[in-house]
């Protein structure tokens, strides 16, 4: 559903129009717990976290400012939710990973170097994520470290803008940008590697 | 003229057009001249494009009805306490 569409449903609840309380509920109840999967891992967890996250939604409804907002209002609320829930369990503390750990590897061929990279251009432009390729982005993403999880899920798959997912996360817009770039660099780098093996046959 | 590496620092900015005009220009000259640079961004560039088409596979088991009945009451009760606009 498009950003229109959800920010209409907003104003709609927000004048008090009950039919439009099931489309809004549908349609975020599938945003939250899916943040909550990619962020929790677990399917039980993410059902429990959707659940307090929309009750907390709903309670606090007038709380809406701007219904052009809502996305990354109920997903600040999701992510407030998982935070809740990992406090729960340990974790450790996660450091920033430094560009060079990323830098693509080059070959030396005679006096050219190039790069190590599968046939991207082999992708069609209208590639459609699907099958084993959808499985790998799956796993890429769900391998990156929370930090990076957390700001590709916003940027990229639910296309937050930088302001956003900075207000979501309760970072600087700088710290945005720095982890989206590392983060979308391992994704890439776990996709390419798919790629290769696959292209290799 | 930024090299190599000072490109592939700033790929995420390039590519969501969040560079001053003269950076974005500079990168763009680098990159033209530059066969492994313009793969690793159609790269990164076909990434994100990837990411803006993932669903998690799993989806949210049906809601049950009690829980349902709860949301419209929170949803309810806030429009009760909030009074009319």
């Amino acid at each position: 559903m498009s950003k229109e569409n959800e920010v209409e449903l907003a104003r709609r609840l927000m004048r008090g129009e009950a039919a439009a309380f099931e489309p809004f509920l549908e349609l975020f109840r599938g945003k939250v717990f899916q943040y909550a999967l990619l962020m929790c891992g677990q399917r039980e967890d993410a059902e429990e976290v959707a659940q307090e996250a929309l009750l907390k939604v709903f309670q606090n409804f007038d709380q809406l400012r701007e219904p052009e907002r809502v996305r990354p209002w109920v997903l600040r609320i999701a992510r407030n939710a998982c935070y809740m829930k990992r406090r729960k369990s340990v974790f450790a503390p996660e450091e920033e990973i430094s560009l060079d750990a990323l830098l693509p590897e080059f070959q030396q061929n005679g006096g050219q170097r190039r790069l190590e990279i599968a046939d991207w251009s082999a992708l069609p432009d209208s590639q459609v994520l699907q099958g084993e390729l959808r499985e790998a982005l799956d796993r890429a993403i769900r391998e990156l470290p929370e930090i990076y999880r957390s700001v590709i899920l916003l940027r990229d798959v639910e296309e937050l803008s930088g302001e956003e997912a900075a207000e979501v996360l309760d970072v600087s817009l700088d710290v945005v940008k720095t982890r989206l770039h590392r983060a979308r660099l391992m994704v890439r780098k776990k996709l390419d590697a798919y790629l290769r093996r696959v292209q290799k046959g | 003229m930024p090299d190599c590496k000072e490109v592939f620092a700033l790929l995420s900015q390039y590519i969501d057009h969040e560079l001053p005009d003269g950076l974005c220009e500079e990168m763009e000259r680098h990159i033209a001249g530059c066969a492994p640079c313009v793969e690793f961004v159609e790269s990164l560039r076909r990434t994100v494009a990837l990411c803006h088409q993932f669903r998690a596979e799993d989806r949210p088991g049906p809601l049950p009805a009690s829980v349902q009945q709860e949301l419209l009451s929170a949803y309810r009760q806030m429009l009760a306490a909030r009074g009319p606009l």
